[in-house]
């Protein structure tokens, strides 16, 4: 065992300490009727702690129920320690179910600015949800756009210079704005380099991702606080998988763009610029069809992102230099 | 078309969560035995094992299972795994998440992060190398992060032809080991990754293992239960004011919150009543919460509540304390040293502590314990951190969510513990005012009429040390040579105050603390009378000594009788260090709880060196410069 026994402090300790008022009685209430109020009945209105605890054992968190908890959990934690925030809103289904997270955990608000890194070259259901939530959301929305095609690194694969433009957008906006911390609604299964993200992660000053040197993460204890000139990452949904996402979506009704349901045949399964984002083959018209398609697949998620399958290496570089 | 795993499900069962850890030596083959099981059960995307293959063609190898899971390029590059990766695979009974730590030394960091989230773990042996270094630091490892359940697979059979007498030896050799350190495994499997015997079904090789395969070994491992039957702990994360509401914002760590409940804030020590328990997009209002869930409350009044506290019941709150033990995994490229300044997060705490002492580094290989000023990176210790003000904290073993810590060295965690309080006392109860409705009264003869009268000035002479030190000798000698000089002068003696003042006092942490709180306070008074008062008594921690000294305020002087424990043992007077050694005397200051010595004392006299004569006189020598009219005290 862990430390010796020979203290008994930890076992009896509880029963000698009272603070003050502990020792107080106070009147049980019986049948108390009030000018005017309502009736409070017998044992309805217990008068502290000293009643017995309810019997039957509390609900059991589901699955779902503890995904959200650990989210909330992360995104509060962020608000608390760190200064200046965004949260990136990409309009496709994850970052709407992080968007959501943040409304459950200020109870309605989100009290930090939403930031649309925008390639211009998004589908137009996508722009059209974006204008529609913004409002019906009461978002604080920044839209950040994006360099040239041209002006990106010509060693990268077509589609990942694409993707670079992003980066190269976001790393605009934070120059401006000097945020301290950026959520992301990235999650580990979706890609293998995202599979070994921090739940915190620290970003140098241009913005790159140090995969070889991250600091230890344990206990909920979080690396919040990071050196001038330097941001860190939030990724609150990092724990999900792509079919907890939806079930979550079900389960608490979220929008999402409809691209995501089948229409002859294809859906997209994962949204980007519609130029290198490709449908894939499928049926499923609705979220429960949805779910019950990804209960059965062995195909990857982002297996329509051509960006992710140009050469072995090209996700990890651009993770590297500061892709989400 | 249907996979695997979705036949295989039974209908309408819900299957649990289970995330489990695998560490092992570096090339004991986890990789390797992660990529095998994922295929033995059908658990690989489309393409992968194709992939793979085209992969190490290209690179001119042999198929490699653990490319299978490894994705960095540096990865492959260097064939070790550099980080955590996070595989999910589902079978008949659930759906594991596993955590593929890292076996190379210099990435135990890596291994801390996957470990500290896993409800169990998968321990890989090589069955040729046998039980390493390794093995036995990642099994310490686990014990002090808090993971119990623990499966040993002990892998490449094969290359010790599936021999029953080289594993039965390595197996009983782990086996002794962990039960050490406190962990039964709930299975020990002997496998070979690389042909999948015993993986997911039995092997005629190992006719002689009857056991379970690994598969069905860690189906049997139950996911961490949640904690709704501890009591009550919900640390404030944060407070909201976005609307009309006050919302105070946490996680429950342990135990259940309902509408209506009487709380207490630990260490501000306010209490409030529960008004509501908000939440958004929620089905109904919310009348009770419990352990796991992120919640908002209302509190009936306005109380000031900050970030740090703890909310508990009235009846069973956590201790308040300001010095703690810690057992401690240091993963800092600086090594953690004694008197060096950590800022320590605890819950939803951060505050500045001091390393008081490392009272000893532990070498996980063989358990044995040395005394050292410094802990080296990936070396685990056990020391007492300081901070100054106090925390509402709990020991490890009474709640594991409010008793470890993790230690940040500026921007960076640098190692993480467990909280341990033998010896030390809860502090609230020493902190708390139970009478009210007191006004002080002002005397009509002054202070300094006192003294006038007197000639001398009033003083708490506090003397400090361990049992047989000369304390009492010194305090009686002292006593009598300044009564001759005409001192007004009086010995408080630890067993003579026990007779009368203290009598219903025993020699718990708890009552050794109150026990030094009366002393104190009585002691303050006789100074105000105009008296010298002297104190003799052990008073081992500064905690103690330093309310005394704000009872006295700039009356009080600290003088420590300093003497080797070795001497004091020697000479033990009261034959009580014996006794202690021989296990009669739990706690006993020096032998089985700790002594911290003054770090400024006024004086301190080294009787150790010294005749009774020779302290003596430097006692009254202070005493006579200190408390004499021609000076003015400081």
């Amino acid at each position: 065992m862990w430390y010796p026994a020979s203290s008994g402090l930890e076992s009896d300790r509880c029963n000698r300490r009272r603070p003050r008022g502990a020792g107080k009685a106070r009147p049980y209430y019986s049948l108390v009727i009030l000018y005017n109020r309502p009736v409070l009945e017998l044992g309805k209105v217990p008068p502290d702690d000293q009643r017995p605890r309810a019997e039957p054992p509390p609900a059991k968190m589901t699955h779902l129920d503890k995904l959200e908890s650990l989210s909330i959990y992360v995104i509060r934690e962020a608000f608390s320690r760190i200064p200046n925030l965004a949260m990136l809103w990409s309009l496709g289904k994850d970052s709407n179910v992080m968007v959501w997270l943040a409304k459950k955990a200020f109870f309605g608000h989100v009290p930090f600015p939403l930031l649309h890194i925008d390639t211009g070259r998004k589908f137009p259901e996508m722009y059209a949800f974006r204008d529609r939530y913004a409002r019906e959301w009461g978002l604080n929305l920044i839209i950040g756009d994006c360099p040239p095609l041209e002006e990106m690194d010509s060693t990268l694969p077509l589609a990942a210079r694409s993707a670079a433009r992003k980066t190269a957008g976001l790393k605009k906006v934070l120059a401006e704005r000097r945020f301290g911390g950026i959520f992301a609604g990235i999650r580990r299964d979706e890609e293998a380099t995202r599979a070994k993200e921090r739940v915190f992660s620290p970003r140098g000053e241009g913005s790159q991702w140090d995969f070889r040197n991250q600091p230890p993460e344990f206990w909920g204890q979080f690396m919040t606080e990071v050196p001038p000139g330097t941001h860190l990452r939030i990724h609150p949904i990092l724990h999900w998988t792509e079919l907890d996402v939806w079930q979550y979506i079900e389960r608490e009704g979220i929008p999402v763009v409809e691209l995501y349901f089948a229409r002859s045949g294809k859906r997209y399964r994962s949204l980007g610029d519609k130029d290198i984002t490709h449908p894939i083959a499928s049926n499923a018209a609705t979220i429960e069809e949805i779910v019950s398609e990804l209960e059965t697949t062995r195909i990857a998620e982002r297996s329509g992102r051509a960006m992710d399958h140009e050469a072995e290496d090209s996700f990890e570089r651009l993770r590297a230099d500061g892709y989400m | 078309m249907a996979s695997r795993r979705e036949r295989r499900k039974p209908e309408g069962k819900v299957r649990d969560h289970l995330s489990l850890v695998i560490v092992g030596h570096v090339d004991h083959g986890k990789s390797t035995l992660v990529g095998r099981l994922l295929h033995e059960t059908g658990s690989l995307p489309e393409g992968k094992v194709e992939a793979v293959e085209a992969m190490c063609r290209r690179r001119g190898m042999p198929f490699e299972w653990a490319f299978v899971t490894d994705a960095f390029q540096a990865e492959r590059d260097q064939g070790v795994t550099i980080d955590v990766s996070h595989i999910r695979f589902t079978t008949e009974a659930r759906h594991f998440l596993l955590l593929d730590a890292p076996g190379h030394r210099e990435f135990l960091k890596n291994m801390v992060t996957g470990a500290a989230s896993a409800d169990a773990a998968l321990l890989v042996i090589d069955a040729e190398e046998g039980v390493r270094e390794q093995s036995r630091r990642h099994g310490y490892l686990l014990s002090l992060i808090g993971v119990r359940q623990v499966v040993v697979a002990v892998n490449k059979m094969d290359l010790i032809g599936c021999d029953a007498q080289r594993y039965a030896s390595i197996e009983a050799g782990y086996r002794a080991y962990l039960a050490g350190i406190g962990i039964v495994p709930a299975h020990v499997v002997p496998v070979s990754a690389r042909t999948g015997a015993n993986l997911t079904a039995p092997t005629r090789d190992m006719s002689w293992y009857a056991g379970p395969t690994l598969l069905q070994a860690i189906e049997s491992l139950q996911p961490s239960p949640p904690l709704h039957d501890l009591p009550l702990r919900f640390p404030v994360q944060d407070v909201y004011k976005f609307d009309a509401r006050r919302i105070i914002a946490g996680r429950i760590e342990s135990g259940r919150l309902g509408v209506g409940d009487t709380v207490l804030f630990s260490p501000s020590n306010k209490t409030a009543k529960v008004k509501s328990i908000e939440g958004w997009h929620v089905p109904g209002p919310i009348f009770e919460a419990s352990a796991g869930q992120s919640i908002g409350v209302t509190l009936d009044d306005q109380t000031f509540i900050e970030r740090g506290e703890v909310i508990s019941h009235i009846l069973k709150p956590p201790m308040e304390t300001n010095v703690f033990h810690g057992r401690v995994f240091w993963l800092g490229d600086e090594p953690l040293r004694a008197g060096a300044r950590y800022t320590l997060k605890l819950h939803t705490l951060a505050t500045a502590v001091t390393v008081q002492e490392i009272e000893r580094v532990v070498d996980p290989t063989d358990l044995s314990t040395t005394k050292s000023d410094k802990v080296e990176r990936f070396a685990m210790a056990e020391v007492i951190l300081r901070a100054r003000a106090l925390l509402a904290l709990d020991p490890f073993l009474d709640n594991a969510a409010t008793g470890r810590f993790v230690l940040f060295d500026g921007y960076i965690p640098v190692g993480g513990g467990t909280i341990g309080m033998q010896g030390y006392p809860d502090q609230r109860e020493l902190v708390t005012v139970r009478s009210t409705n007191v006004t002080e009264v002002v005397h009509r003869v002054s202070h300094a009429a006192r003294e006038a009268r007197a000639g001398h000035r009033g003083a708490v002479i506090w003397l400090t040390g361990l049992s047989g030190a000369g304390k009492s000798t010194l305090a009686m000698e002292v006593e009598r040579r300044l009564f001759a000089k005409g001192y007004n002068v009086y010995v408080l003696d630890g067993d003579n105050v026990r007779r009368g003042l203290n009598a219903n006092l025993g020699f718990t942490a708890d009552d050794r603390a109150e026990n030094i709180r009366r002393v104190g306070e009585v002691a303050a008074l006789f100074a105000d009378a105009g008296f010298v008062c002297i104190t003799a008594f052990i008073s081992p921690y500064r905690t103690d000594r330093e309310r005394a000294r704000r009872a006295a305020m700039e009356k009080f002087h600290e003088i420590y009788v300093d003497a080797d424990l070795a001497i004091c043992e020697q000479r033990d007077p009261k034959g009580l260090y014996a006794r202690a050694r021989a296990g009669e005397i739990k706690d006993f200051t020096g032998i089985s709880a700790p002594y911290e010595a003054p770090e400024t004392p006024e004086l301190a006299v080294r009787t150790s060196d010294r005749g009774v004569d020779e302290c003596v006189g430097d006692i009254i020598a202070y005493v006579e410069r200190a408390l004499s009219f021609s000076r003015t005290s400081e």
